[in-house]
Parts: structure tokens; C-alpha cells; sequence
């Protein structure tokens, strides 16, 4: 049963590192998915905290930015922004502050999750300042006001004139309980 | 079961060892390919008699029979059942037995790990159903298990699951290795790859695509195991991750999958059709070539099962006109079968009827797909049954049929005795009845917006409802005729000869009936 071919133990061989590579680019997806989201602004990513455009304000469109906030499974932490929506111009960079209280009897870690709608204009909006960036830890019964400036690019396609930003708020207390002690020293 | 077959073999002079022993040591690949086709078999049973549940759930409106949280587990079994253990066996297990005899093989190239790639199943499937007892239940997030509703949100049993799909895939991968080493090392002096029989074409176009998705299958459990038990965030949004990123990888996966589930039944009844139509297959080479080309462009449509999730214009157009171009290869195929039957001397015995049926109801599930890859309407089908309705079109009456048409066409050469022609007619005709009965009202009520995967429904969809259980309950009382034809084939009957189809060609036909338990030990001529 010779063949002119590869003999079976070769053959083998390189179809078993076909499947070894095939289980690699499975995991590889992930970093390339990642790079398409933010290459592309998919997805409700928002472009990066560099806002490297022209101080110029145009002052001839006006865009609705709103806000939504959700809370995830389980997170019982009260959340929601101070203002429903704002009217500003293009070009023009805010401060929207959220207000989140801990009514509960133990210091817990939340992570904000923010989303843009349309995906579309997500590339078009840049947080300079969010307290999505880093962790929040509030003690037992303890407020916070948590600010996010930003700035709608003038370059945002003209038919989009309305941007929703939501955050979805996770508790990941368990997730940090072995950095929590140091954490809950530097809140206030 | 063993016994039964026992009696053929036990007077053979190189025959098989006696006893239980030979089966769990076997190497033979006829003995391989009964117990894969035996396996599969009783899966097909148990997840149609899970569907069998959902179908007396949903026999009226309102909750009778089960909970809605057991109705998410019957689901979600039916579907990973019916894939991975029914479906893709019976093909592995059709691949085993016929792949050597029609290429000149004395046996498959890897005969242990054959046996390995066999015994894995029964592990699998059996951590899979042990989930169903468990406290907490089964896994309940539908067979396509979504993260986060399968990682944060899913049952202590996920991890059963993850493993189950862990051997399954590993099984799945051997198989395919052993396929293709013996596709392209074994064939017979002559067989030139252009003169292959086109089930081997088919098998050898499947087996590369296992082994390129299934380790992706393996990854996307993995990254799940990892989220679950290891506090990764591949798919957890808290930690960095992306839910939506696991849909990517899993269809990256699951497209070229349901190629898989069908690529062997386009072989299968490539070759029934020229043997009941009495002339050569037409077009074998462009055959060969829309395989090929179904094969490739499979993985680049695996976004058209999630238009809905917010991925952009230009991705859906993309995905939208590569879906849409998948069509021309199959039409491509549709059109052989049908000019190959156009003038010949048909005959219509049972694997010719389900092959025929195959044809033109698979063609039928091919276009809703047609419909449902129009990005702009699929916002309106998704999750609907229409989905429902569109792939239980190409899964029953393709592959299942296409099974049903291999099994009868090829019974007389595995048992050495025809089976009973007027029950296997019934057989196709219940079957033909029960399944469009079951799923071909699916469609109106998706149209009309019935979501899928829920266990109550509005009062205007009942009398569909009722039609497709009644149909579904006929499809599954006479899955149990066949059971009986096929014991009773096994048993005796009218014994069959060498070729007991005067229009088939190939090799499997040169050895007796039933094939010895050694064939081609010196390879056959091929001119």
C-alpha cells in the first residue's frame, strides 16, 4: 500500500499540527477581534481617551447626547446619571456626572461598561475622562459622583444627530477581593 | 446487538474473536462502522424523544407538560444530541464501512485509533445525558450555548457539557485524520483521485473541514471552562470581555459544521441517484468542484447567524452576498441530480425515494436560507421559527434522509439479505408526510413571529402547532419501523447478491454479500 505520496506518519503528523493550529487561532480570534472592534469603532467600543482633533467647535449642528445606566445581574449599587440627556456641539467637550450609592452593609469594587448607539458614531466619541477607565470602591452606605468628560467628533456623519452612551455597572467585588484592601485606603 | 450480527461472521474462517471483547477491541472497520452507525442510531432515538417533548409541550398553548426550565433543557439536548452524536456518527460510521470497500482499502489507515476515536463517544455522550440528572438540571442555553447565558447565567452542569464536547470533538478529529489518511494513502492501484466514487470525494472535502473547526469548537469550551472556573473574561463584559465575541468564534465554528452535517449526504446521493437512474452521474467533475467550493466559502458566512447583534453595513452586506454565493455551487449540485435522473430508467425503490425527497426538500431549506440571508428581512425572521423551520429542512430531509438512502442502499452488502421493500416504502412514506407535516407549517408561524426555543405561544398560532406535533409524533413513532426493518434485515430475508442494484457502480460491489470480514487484502485493479 505505497503511495507516491506522503507516507502515513507524516501525514499525520501535519494534520495533527493543522489541528494544533486551528485550537491556536481560535484563541487568536480573540486579540483579532479586539483590534477590528477598535480599528473599525464597532460594536459600541468608543475611540480612545486621545482626543487629538482641533479645538474647533461647530457651531452649526447640534447633537443629543443621552444617557442610559444598567445595572448587572446581582449589582445593587443605585447608579444613574444626573442629567437624562444633553444638546452640545460637535467639537465641544462636557462633563456629565453619575451618581452611585453603596446601600449595602460591605465595601464593594464596580466596573463601569460603557456602549455608544449607533455603533456606527461610537468611532466619533471620545471620553477624555471617565470613571469607566478605573475601578470604583464605595464603603457600606457610601455616595459617589463620578464625572465623564467628552467630546463628539465634528467629523460625526451628518445624519446622526442623536448619540445614546450607556454604561452597564458590574460588581467585581469578587473578582478584586485580594487587591481590596489596599483599594479601600486611597477612596476619599 | 452483537449478538445478532455474531451469526454472519462466526462461521467465517478469518471471522472476529467471540465474545463482547471483540468489539471493545475491535479494529476492523466494518465492526467500527456497525457500532458508530448502532450509536448513532440509538442517539437519533433519544434526542427524537426529546423532541418528542417539546412537541407534546407545544401541542396547545399555555404550560401542560413540563416546566419552562426543563422545556430549555429538551432543547438544548435535542440539538447537541441530534448534531453530535446522531448526526456526524452515522456519517463517521458510513465512512468506515464504505470508504475502504469503495476505494480498495483492506481497512481504514489508523485501524486503533479507529477504535479509540469510537469508544470516546459513548464517554461523551454519556457525561452529556448524565447532565439531565443532575441537581440544577441539564444544560438549558440552546445547543448553540451563547455566552454569558451558558458562563455566568448557566447551569452547575455546564462543565459536564464543556467536557462532553471535549471527547466528542477529540473523536471527531481523530476520525477525520483516519479519513484522510486513508482517502489519500489506501486507494487501490488506479483509483486516481478524479475516479474517487463521490461519497469518498465528499468524506475527504468534510474531513479537512473537522479538523480546521472542530479544534475552534475546542477552543470557544475551553475559553468558557476558563471564564467559568478560572475568573478569565473572555466573554465577561465586566472583566474586559465581549459576549459578542463568542458568537464570532462559535460560528466560525458552527457554519462550516452544518457543512459537515451534509457534504457526506451530497456524496451519498450522488452516487444512489445514478445507480436508480441507470446512467452515470452527470457532471461528476463540476461535483467534485462545488464541494470543494461549498467547502471554502463556508468560512467566510459565519456572520449571517448574527445580523442582529449590531455588526456593520458593510460586514452585513459582505456576509449577505457570501451567504447568497454559497447557493451557486449547491444549485450546481441540485441541477447534476436532476439532469442525471432526466431520461434515465428510473426505478423507485426505497433509497431512490428517499434520495429523490432529499433533493427536492433539501432544495426547499436551501432557499429559505436564501430568504433568511437577506440581511434587512433576517432582523424580522431571527429567532423566529422560520429558523426552525429552515434548518430542520436541510438537517431532517438532508442528512437524516440522505442517512435513511445510504442505509438502505448499502443493508444488502452489510447483512448479506435485502430488507422488506413494501415496509421501507412505509418507512419513506411516513417519514416523507411526518416531517413536512412536522416543520413545513413552522414557517408560516415564524413569518407570523412565533420566537423559538419558548414553551408557550399565542392562541393564533395553535392549529400550526398542532399540525406540526401530530406531524412530529408520526416521524418519530415511525423512526421505530425502521429500527424493526433493519433488525429484521439483520436477521434474515431474501439473501442479496454481490450487486443487488443492477445500476450501481464501485467496488463495494465486486465482494460478496454480506462483504467478508476481510476485503481487498490484495488490492483490487482499477482501470
Amino acid at each position: 500500500m505505497k503511495t507516491e505520496g506522503l507516507s502515513t506518519a507524516s501525514l499525520v503528523k501535519r494534520l495533527l499540527l493543522l489541528v494544533v493550529g486551528m485550537f491556536a487561532f481560535g484563541f487568536l480570534l480573540v486579540p483579532i477581534y479586539d483590534v477590528m472592534c477598535q480599528a473599525f469603532g464597532i460594536n459600541g467600543k468608543t475611540a480612545g481617551s486621545v482626543w487629538q482633533g482641533q479645538e474647533q467647535v461647530d457651531m452649526q449642528r447640534e447633537v443629543r447626547v443621552q444617557f442610559v445606566s444598567s445595572n448587572a445581574e446581582g449589582m445593587r449599587w443605585s447608579f444613574g446619571p444626573e442629567d437624562n440627556e444633553i444638546m452640545l456641539h460637535p467639537g465641544e467637550a462636557r462633563t456629565v456626572n453619575f451618581l452611585a450609592h453603596n446601600p449595602t452593609d460591605r465595601v464593594m469594587v464596580a466596573q463601569a461598561i460603557p456602549s455608544v448607539a449607533p455603533s456606527r458614531a461610537a468611532a466619533f466619541f471620545h471620553k477624555t475622562e471617565c470613571f469607566c477607565f478605573t475601578q470604583q470602591v464605595l464603603q457600606p452606605g457610601e455616595s459617589i459622583e463620578m464625572p465623564v468628560r467628552f467630546v463628539v467628533d465634528p467629523a460625526l456623519p451628518n445624519d446622526v444627530r442623536r448619540l445614546t452612551l450607556a454604561y452597564t455597572l458590574f460588581d467585581v467585588t469578587e473578582r478584586m477581593a485580594a487587591s481590596l484592601d489596599l483599594a479601600a485606603v486611597h477612596t476619599n | 446487538m452483537s449478538a445478532v450480527i455474531d451469526n454472519h461472521h462466526a462461521d467465517h474462517a478469518h471471522g472476529p474473536a467471540k465474545g463482547p471483547m471483540r468489539w471493545i477491541l475491535t479494529t476492523n472497520h466494518k465492526d467500527i462502522g456497525s457500532m458508530y452507525l448502532w450509536f448513532s442510531f440509538a442517539m437519533f432515538l433519544l434526542g427524537g424523544t426529546l423532541a418528542m417533548v417539546i412537541r407534546a409541550e407545544l401541542f396547545q398553548p399555555g404550560l401542560q407538560l413540563v416546566q419552562p426550565e426543563f422545556f430549555n433543557q429538551m432543547t438544548t439536548m435535542h440539538g447537541l444530541i441530534m448534531v453530535f452524536g446522531a448526526v456526524m456518527p452515522a456519517f463517521v460510521g458510513l465512512a468506515n464501512w464504505m470508504v475502504p470497500l469503495m476505494i480498495g482499502a483492506p481497512d481504514m489507515a489508523l485501524p486503533r485509533m479507529n477504535n479509540f476515536s469510537f469508544w470516546l463517544l459513548p464517554a461523551a455522550f454519556g457525561l452529556l445525558i448524565s447532565t439531565l440528572f443532575m441537581e440544577g438540571g441539564a444544560p438549558n442555553f440552546g445547543w448553540t450555548f451563547y455566552a454569558p447565558l451558558s458562563t455566568t447565567y448557566g447551569p452547575d452542569s455546564t462543565t459536564f457539557f464543556i467536557f462532553a464536547i471535549h471527547l466528542a470533538g477529540i473523536s471527531s478529529i481523530m476520525g477525520a485524520i483516519n479519513i484522510i489518511a486513508t482517502i489519500l494513502n489506501l486507494r487501490a492501484p488506479g483509483m486516481t483521485l478524479m475516479k474517487m466514487p463521490l461519497f469518498v470525494w465528499t468524506w475527504l472535502i468534510t474531513a479537512f473541514l473537522l479538523i480546521a473547526v472542530m479544534p475552534v469548537l475546542a477552543g470557544v469550551v475551553t475559553m468558557m471552562l476558563m471564564d467559568i472556573h478560572f475568573g478569565t473574561s473572555f466573554f465577561n463584559a465586566a472583566g474586559g470581555g465581549d459576549p459578542v465575541l463568542f458568537q464570532h468564534i462559535f460560528w466560525f465554528f458552527g457554519h462550516p459544521e452544518v457543512y459537515i452535517m451534509i457534504l457526506p449526504a451530497f456524496g451519498a446521493v450522488s452516487m444512489i441517484i445514478p445507480a436508480f437512474s441507470r446512467k452515470p452521474l452527470f457532471g461528476y467533475t463540476s461535483m467534485v468542484y462545488a464541494t470543494g467550493a461549498i467547502a471554502f466559502l463556508s468560512f467566510s458566512v459565519w456572520a449571517h447567524h448574527m445580523f442582529t447583534v449590531g455588526i456593520p453595513l458593510t460586514g452585513e452586506l459582505f456576509f449577505m452576498y457570501a451567504t447568497m454565493l454559497i447557493a451557486v455551487p449547491t444549485g450546481v449540485k441540485v441541477f447534476n441530480w436532476a439532469t442525471t435522473m432526466f431520461r434515465g430508467s428510473l426505478t423507485f425503490e426505497a433509497p431512490m425515494l428517499f434520495a429523490i425527497a432529499f433533493v427536492i426538500l433539501f432544495t426547499i431549506g436551501g432557499f429559505s436560507g436564501l430568504m433568511l440571508a437577506i440581511a434587512p428581512a433576517d432582523f424580522q425572521y431571527h429567532d423566529t421559527y422560520f429558523v426552525v423551520a429552515h434548518f430542520h429542512y436541510v438537517l431532517v430531509p438532508g442528512a437524516i434522509f440522505g442517512i435513511f438512502a445510504s442505509a438502505y442502499y448499502w443493508l444488502p452488502k452489510w447483512t448479506g439479505y435485502m430488507y422488506d421493500e413494501v415496509l421501507a416504502k412505509t418507512h419513506f412514506w411516513m417519514s416523507f408526510v411526518g416531517m413536512n407535516l412536522a416543520f413545513f407549517p413552522m414557517h408560516f408561524v415564524g413569518l407570523a413571529g412565533m420566537p423559538r426555543r419558548i414553551p408557550d405561544y399565542n392562541m393564533m398560532f395553535a392549529n400550526f402547532n398542532m399540525v406540526s406535533s401530530v406531524g412530529a409524533f408520526m416521524f418519530g413513532a415511525t423512526q421505530l419501523l425502521f429500527l424493526f426493518i433493519v433488525i429484521k434485515c439483520v436477521r434474515g430475508g431474501k439473501p442479496a447478491p454481490a450487486k443487488p442494484w443492477d445500476g450501481a457502480e464501485g467496488l463495494e460491489w465486486t465482494v460478496p454479500s454480506p462483504a467478508p470480514y476481510h476485503t481487498f487484502s490484495t488490492p483490487p485493479e482499477v482501470k
